[in-house]
């Protein structure tokens, strides 16, 4: 499997964001986005989620499954969690479990194992039971995060996974990262801090350049 | 169990915890309907006579304040965005969406509306013609509204555009409600051709809303 | 650029402003001089009419405007469908310029048919089915119009407006069908549907040329403005990205 962006142009309100890129992430291989505020990384990342579409170029997701889009076969991670405050923590990573399971994909697992699972994993067990409203700024991350668990999906799309997030939880972000890519999926991430994350290459996302 | 239905199920599920929506709709309808009589005095043949469009458009009305639940948390929230990304199109993402306003929503009002047919001194015996017309109609209304819902994600005073957005699109269903009720209550005939009618716009809206605010959303998630 | 077809040439905006500019005093001229001879005709040639006099000259302006309130919306429609589906980059310009064009020609629609009425009624608005169905025309070009203002986003904007331009062309023969039901069940036929005579007949065709050539003229010069609104956009735009560089590389020179 392999993860292919194409001489991709991105625009955003009438500006190009992102001028003629192309790059690969092969399956078990991590791409770090890099670069200041304003240089294209979240943008990027809602290309490949599929929610902006590419002015020029394609992206594709070769070897990966053909009648789903790349888009559905990614877990997009961004800004927001996604998280309902009324529902508890456990009811919520259920719905997702759920929701985003492929039709047809009984493959072992089932969705409340796999979100006991996630919940251990991230330390969220104690507080399956209250309502998410009630969480804190890094919980609610963590259980943003631990979306990532409760469905399998080959590559993984992070936005600034670790903002709110302490060491330690972003120490596991990058341990869960390392044991995605060494189980052969692919990992697109955005971020400031450099996470220790094995089997990355670094993509840094450079200011345009404006003709003067 | 599909990921329609769990998405059906999840939404009925926060319409139950967050309850204060529907009693406010209820609420709304109940005084829209009280004030009526207020402005118009109490002669009750007038009353009777008027009472079917009364109900009908207290209920749109109603039902248009809740609209704007079906989409707005879970773009809020980055719910909507998740979705996307999942197998289900986004147009049945709408269309589970749509039902289950619909289900928490109109069909509650549905309900209540005989109770304040009373006050209106609409003939009970037309209660059941009342909410059949109703549970036929307001899925027009759900399904209509979350183009509206979608359209306004975005914009600014969004509520009060979201009603001048979708209220044209409600004459239909007004016009065939209101006339098969009055066919009943009022003893004319004719309410077979109007009920038959909105199930007809009802259906053609569960095709044209999904679709019309699935456009719409994927527009606004870029 | 030979083998382009019409339609491409035309939707380079250099090359539409060039043709349309070219056109413009023809088809304003044209509009006005046939107008001028509508209005003579129906004036001075038309006779009046048996049972409502002279009042019958305001079907001359009422009728064309009903006419072009709906061919507006047509247009708007088939507009929208270029953009949403070909992103054909004149379609939201035209869908944008003619919105309140049609909107204006409803309106004019709706007062004409009140005075009109008036002596025929006795009251300035009766609920007519042609009257409401019009009305609730313009409440359509009015949410056109406010939603496509309440977007910052001017690109969005454009794609949202078409998306309820299509619904409410698909809605809009199911609105009429409904409100002529209605009508029916309530009240018989007004009288604003009485068939035209012969001898207005012509009049009334030359003054609907006359009125959809000066709707098209008003159309056309909207349009140019706002393909210049947007261009002076595109160049504040650039100054803001030119500052931004150079102040970018001069950070970068410390």
């Amino acid at each position: 499997m392999k993860l292919v962006a194409d001489t991709l142009v991105l625009a955003r309100g009438g500006r190009t964001v992102v001028d003629r890129l192309s790059f690969a992430v092969d399956a078990g291989r991590a791409l770090v986005l890099s670069g200041a505020n304003g240089a294209g990384k979240t943008t990027l990342i809602r290309a490949l989620a599929g929610f902006l579409l590419p002015v020029e170029g394609q992206i594709v997701l070769e070897g990966g499954s053909a009648d789903r889009t790349p888009a559905e076969q990614c877990h997009y991670v961004g800004h927001l969690n996604g998280m309902k405050s009324s529902l508890t923590v456990e009811e919520n990573l259920l719905f997702w479990a759920d929701f985003l399971r492929a039709p047809g994909a009984g493959s072992g697992v089932e969705p409340p194992e796999r979100v006991g699972a996630a919940l251990t994993r991230f330390d969220l067990e104690p507080l399956s039971d209250i309502p998410a409203g009630y969480l804190s700024a890094g919980q609610k991350r963590r259980l943003g995060l631990a979306r990532l668990l409760v469905a399998e999906r080959p590559v993984w799309l992070l936005d600034e996974p670790t903002v709110s997030l302490d060491t330690r939880s972003a120490g596991l972000v990058a341990a869960l990262v390392n044991a995605h890519t060494a189980a052969g999926g692919i990992v697109v991430a955005a971020t400031h801090l450099d996470l220790g994350l094995e089997r990355a290459d670094e993509l840094r996302l450079g200011p345009r350049v404006v003709a003067a | 169990m599909s990921g329609f239905w769990v998405l059906v199920r999840r939404d009925l599920q926060l319409a139950v915890r967050e309850g204060g929506a529907i009693g406010t709709a209820l609420g709304f309808y109940l005084i829209v309907v009280a004030l009526m009589p207020l402005g118009l005095g109490p002669d009750l043949n007038l009353l009777s006579r008027i009472a079917a469009g009364v109900l009908w458009i207290a209920l749109l009305l109603a039902a248009l304040l809740s609209l704007p639940r079906i989409f707005e948390a879970d773009y809020e929230d980055g719910a909507l965005e998740v979705m996307a990304t999942a197998d289900l199109p986004l147009e049945l993402v709408a269309a589970a969406k749509s039902l289950a306003h619909w289900i928490s929503t109109g069909i509650p009002l549905a309900l209540m509306a005989p109770a304040l047919g009373i006050l209106l001194n609409l003939d009970i015996g037309s209660a059941p013609a009342l909410i059949g017309t109703m549970v036929a109609g307001t899925p027009a209304i759900s399904f209509l509204g979350a183009i509206g819902a979608a359209l306004t994600l975005k914009a600014r005073r969004g509520g009060l555009l979201l009603a001048l957005l979708v209220l044209p699109l409600y004459v239909p269903t007004l016009i065939f409600g209101i006339t098969a009720i009055n066919a009943v209550a009022l003893g004319s005939d004719g309410f077979w051709q109007s009920f038959a009618m909105l199930v007809a716009l009802s259906m053609g809206a569960t095709v044209l809303g999904p679709v019309a605010a699935a456009a719409a959303v994927r527009l606004q998630l870029q | 650029m030979t083998n382009q077809s019409i339609t491409q040439k035309l939707a380079n905006p250099t090359r539409f402003m060039g043709l349309s500019g070219q056109l413009l005093p023809w088809l304003a001229g044209a509009s006005a001089a046939i107008i001028g001879y509508a209005m003579y005709l129906a004036f001075f040639v038309a006779p009046p009419d048996y049972q409502q006099g002279h009042t019958v000259k305001i079907m001359f302006i009422h009728v064309p405007s009903a006419w072009l309130a709906m061919m507006a919306y047509v247009l708007i429609a088939i507009s929208s469908f270029g953009l949403l589906v070909f992103r054909h980059p004149l379609a939201d310009v035209s869908a944008k310029a003619a919105a309140p064009i049609g909107a204006a020609f409803t309106l004019l629609a709706l007062i004409t048919g009140s005075l009109w009425g008036k002596p025929m009624w006795g009251t300035y608005w009766v609920w007519d089915a042609r009257l409401t169905s019009v009305l609730l025309l313009f409440f359509l070009y009015l949410g056109l119009m406010a939603l496509r203002s309440s977007i910052e986003d001017e690109a969005l904007a454009a794609k949202l407006t078409a998306v309820l331009a299509l619904v409410g062309v698909v809605l809009l023969p199911i609105i009429k069908f409904s409100v002529d039901w209605w009508n029916t069940l309530h009240q018989p036929s007004t009288g604003l549907t009485t068939t035209v005579h012969a001898s207005i007949r012509i009049p009334l065709l030359v003054s609907a040329l006359g009125f959809s050539l000066l709707f098209f003229t008003l159309h056309l010069k909207a349009m140019r403005n706002e393909i210049l609104r947007r261009r002076v956009k595109a160049l504040r735009m650039a100054e803001v990205d030119r500052a931004q560089g150079s102040h970018a590389s001069a950070a970068a020179a410390e």
